[in-house]
C-alpha cells in the first residue's frame, strides 16, 4: 500500500466524493458556530428553503463580541446585542447545543472545544474562524471557513474543497527554560514567512512537538494560520489521550477502549514523502517578540528592530536599528485563543507571584473559557494576581480583535499573548507586540519590554518550564 | 451571497501596492457588528480611507479619482488573516469584481470566489510589470476575459490566468456551491453510514 502522511489519511478518510478536477467533497464532523460569522449563514439556509442538515454535530458558543466583565448583566452595544440574541433565537430553532454567556462551558470556540472533550482525534472539524487550527494539536484535520463555507456545512455537513499540499515541520531537541510553545511558534513564521504555508496543511513533529503538553501543541497549530497554512496538526499519542480522558464529552468506558485503538494508529507513515519538508532545533530558540505589524516580525527578545519595513517602523513608532529590550510598554492582555488556557495563567502567575504589577500598565487577563476562570480560582491563581495588582476577568475574545470594549487605544504599546499585530487589530492605531505568558508578565512588572530568564523563580507551581506536562 | 455574473470586466484598475493586505485592514473587527451581509461597501480599508475624526484621508487611493474602478492591482498574499467572509463583502460592495495579485489566502480565496469577485493571480514577475504598466498609465482601461481566461493590460499586454472550472462556471453564471452540496443528500448519507463518527 502507498504510504500516506496523516494528514491524507485522514482527508481519504472523509472524502465523499473525489471530483475530475482533483478537488474533493469532503465530509465535516465537527462544526463550531459562534455570533459573528454565523447570522448571514442561517439566514442564507432558511432563504433557500434548506433544513440545518446535522444539528447534533454542531455547537455554538458567544466568545468574539461579548463584554468581559458583568457578563450576568451584559452591557453591550445594539449591535453586538441582537448577533448574541440572534444567535441564540437561530439555535433555538434549528435544535443547536449553545454555550451562551455564564454557561459553565461558554468560553473561547477553540478552547471550549478541546476542554470539553468535543475535539477528538481522526476528527474534520471547521468553524467560521481562522484559528481553527488549533484543533489540529489533536490529529485533526481542522480550519477556519467563511461564511459561504458555514452555510454550506449546515445544509449538508461537507465542503467542496481542493486537496492542499503537505508540509512537515521538524523541531528536534529541547526548548530552554523560559521559552514556550508560543516562542517556538513565533520563531518557526520568523523563519518561513507568513506566506509559506499558503496552500499546504502542516504537519509539526519532533522531539520538541513531543514534549509541549496539549496547550503547547495548541499554541503551536494555532498560528500556523499565520504562516499561511490551511491548518497545522499534531499525531496524537499517550500526552493527547492523557488530555482527552474523562472530559466532559469524551467517550467512555468501552467506547473509549474502541476510540484509543483507533487513535493509536493516526500517524504518518515512516517512508512517506512530504510536499515540502523543513527541519529546526528547538534549543535555537530564545524568548521572542514582534516588533512589526504582521507576525512574521518576530526577533529574540534580545534583538534589534530591523530598519527595512519603514511603513511598519512608522506605524509602531520605532526608529530601525535599536534594541527591543527596554523598550515601554502601555498595556498587558493575557487571554486569547493562542495563550487563554490554564497553563498560560498558571505560567503567568507564577512569575508574579510575591511581585507588582508596573505602576501605569493596564493589565487585562481574560480566561479562554468559564471552566478556566473557575480553575484559576481554585488553583489560587487569582489570589496570586490580585495580590500582584492584576485582576481576572470574564471569558471571551476581547483584546485580541477588539470587538467589545476592550480596545488598546491609539499609539499605546500592548505586550499580548494573542496570534495578530496587524496595523489596528487591537483598536485603531493600537501597537501590538506579540509575546508569550511569560514574556507579558516580565513587561508587567517592569512596564517595559524584560527578558523572562532574567529571573525564573520557582514557584509552588514549579518552575515555569516548556516541557510542563498533564494539566489538572 | 448572491451575485452578478462576470463574463467580460472592462474597467480601470486601482492600484494599492501593499504586500501582505490582511482582511482586517481591508474590514476592521469592529466592523462586523450586523447579522446582514449588506453595507460594508463603506468600511472598506476603513483605517487607511478614513482619518481618526472620520474624514476621508485624501492621500488613501479610494479618495482619489483613479479610486473607482471593478480591478484592484495589490501586492502579495492578499487577504491574509482573519477568515471574515465581510472583507469579501466590503471589496464587491464598493464595486470590485476582480483582484489582481501575485498570491491570495486560501481563505480568502474561497471567500472570494462564493462571492462573485474573481481573484486573478499572476506571477510576481508579470505583477511587477502590471505595476509598472498603471504607474505609466493610470486611467487605461484594462480588460478580463473570464471565458477565455485572458487579462489585456492597456491593450498591451495579454496574460493567460488560471481558474478552476467549476468555479469559472459558478462565476460566469452567478451560481453557488451551496445547491451542489445540497443535491448530494443521497451519497452523503451513504457516507454517513459507513463512517460512524467516533
Amino acid at each position: 500500500m502507498k504510504s500516506k502522511t496523516l494528514f491524507d489519511k485522514l482527508w481519504d478518510q472523509h472524502e465523499v466524493l473525489s471530483l475530475e478536477d482533483g478537488s474533493s467533497v469532503i465530509y465535516i464532523d465537527r462544526h463550531f458556530i459562534h455570533e459573528v460569522t454565523s447570522p448571514q449563514a442561517f439566514a442564507g439556509l432558511e432563504k433557500r428553503g434548506l433544513p440545518f442538515f446535522r444539528p447534533d454535530q454542531a455547537i455554538a458558543t458567544m466568545d468574539h463580541n461579548i463584554p468581559t466583565t458583568g457578563q450576568a448583566n451584559p452591557v453591550m452595544g445594539a449591535e453586538s446585542g441582537l448577533q448574541v440574541s440572534r444567535l441564540r433565537e437561530n439555535c433555538a430553532k434549528h435544535g443547536i447545543a449553545l454555550f451562551g454567556m455564564t454557561h459553565p462551558m461558554n468560553g473561547i470556540v477553540h478552547v471550549i472545544g478541546p476542554e470539553l472533550g468535543l475535539t477528538r482525534p481522526g476528527m474534520t472539524i471547521v468553524c467560521g474562524d481562522s484559528h481553527t487550527s488549533t484543533h489540529g494539536a489533536f490529529g485533526t484535520i481542522a480550519f477556519g471557513i467563511g461564511t459561504s463555507e458555514v452555510e454550506m456545512v449546515m445544509a449538508s455537513q461537507c465542503l467542496l474543497q481542493r486537496r492542499p499540499k503537505t508540509m512537515r515541520i521538524n523541531i528536534g531537541g529541547k526548548l530552554s527554560v523560559g521559552v514556550t510553545a508560543k516562542d517556538l511558534i513565533l520563531y518557526l513564521i520568523s523563519k518561513l514567512g507568513t506566506g509559506a504555508g499558503t496552500g499546504y496543511f502542516i504537519e509539526f513533529a519532533g522531539e520538541a512537538i513531543r514534549l509541549l503538553s496539549m496547550e503547547g501543541r495548541m499554541t503551536v497549530c494555532n498560528m500556523a494560520i499565520e504562516m499561511g497554512a490551511r491548518g497545522g496538526l499534531v499525531a496524537p499519542d499517550e500526552v493527547t489521550f492523557n488530555y482527552l480522558i474523562h472530559r466532559e464529552f469524551s467517550p467512555s468506558g468501552e467506547q473509549w477502549e474502541q476510540a484509543l485503538s483507533g487513535w493509536k494508529l493516526l500517524k504518518s507513515d515512516d517512508d512517506v514523502v512530504f510536499d515540502r519538508e523543513e527541519t529546526f532545533d528547538a534549543s535555537d530558540v530564545a524568548p521572542m517578540i514582534t516588533w512589526g505589524t504582521n507576525p512574521g516580525a518576530g526577533i529574540p527578545i534580545t534583538g534589534t528592530i530591523p530598519d527595512n519595513d519603514l511603513k511598519a517602523l512608522a506605524y509602531m513608532g520605532w526608529n530601525g536599528g535599536e534594541k527591543i529590550m527596554d523598550q515601554k510598554i502601555d498595556y498587558v492582555f493575557v487571554g486569547s485563543c493562542t495563550n487563554g488556557r490554564i497553563e498560560d495563567l498558571r505560567e503567568f502567575a507564577s512569575y508574579v507571584q510575591g511581585h507588582k504589577k508596573a505602576d501605569g500598565v493596564t493589565a487585562w487577563i481574560v480566561p479562554g473559557s468559564k471552566k478556566v476562570e473557575l480553575q484559576a480560582r481554585e488553583e489560587g491563581i487569582e489570589e496570586i494576581l490580585n495580590e500582584a495588582g492584576f485582576e481576572l476577568r470574564e471569558p471571551g475574545c476581547s483584546a485580541c480583535l477588539a470587538m467589545n470594549d476592550d480596545k488598546i487605544p491609539a499609539g499605546k504599546y500592548c505586550i499580548s499573548t494573542s496570534n495578530r499585530n496587524f496595523e489596528g487589530r487591537q483598536g485603531p492605531g493600537a501597537r501590538t507586540l506579540l509575546a508569550s505568558p511569560l514574556t507579558a508578565a516580565a513587561a508587567a512588572l517592569t512596564g517595559r519590554i524584560s527578558d523572562p530568564r532574567r529571573s525564573v523563580i520557582p514557584t509552588k507551581f514549579g518552575t515555569p518550564s516548556p516541557t510542563t506536562k498533564g494539566d489538572e | 451571497m448572491s451575485f452578478e455574473p462576470i463574463t467580460i470586466i472592462t474597467s480601470k484598475v486601482v492600484k494599492l501596492q501593499v504586500d501582505n493586505i490582511d482582511t482586517d485592514r481591508i474590514i476592521p473587527a469592529r466592523f462586523l457588528k450586523s447579522v446582514d451581509s449588506s453595507g460594508f461597501g463603506k468600511n472598506l480599508f476603513h483605517d487607511w480611507r478614513y482619518r481618526p475624526d472620520g474624514s476621508p484621508d485624501p492621500e488613501f487611493v479610494l479618495n482619489k479619482p483613479e479610486g473607482q474602478g471593478q480591478i484592484l492591482l495589490t501586492g502579495k498574499n492578499f487577504g491574509c488573516g482573519s477568515s471574515r467572509e465581510h472583507a469579501a463583502w466590503a471589496l464587491y460592495q464598493y464595486g470590485f469584481r476582480v483582484i489582481i495579485s501575485s498570491g491570495f489566502a486560501d481563505i480568502f480565496r474561497t471567500n472570494a470566489l462564493n462571492n462573485g469577485l474573481l481573484p486573478l493571480e499572476v506571477g510576481a514577475d508579470t505583477l511587477a510589470l502590471l505595476m509598472d504598466m498603471h504607474q505609466a498609465n493610470p486611467s487605461a482601461p484594462w480588460t478580463v476575459d473570464l471565458q477565455s481566461q485572458q487579462l489585456t493590460a492597456d491593450r498591451q499586454l495579454q496574460t493567460a490566468f488560471d481558474i478552476n472550472p467549476f468555479r469559472k462556471h459558478c462565476l460566469i453564471t452567478g451560481s453557488d456551491v451551496i445547491d451542489y452540496l445540497a443535491s448530494l443528500k443521497p451519497q452523503i448519507l451513504e457516507y454517513e453510514t459507513n463512517h460512524p463518527i467516533k
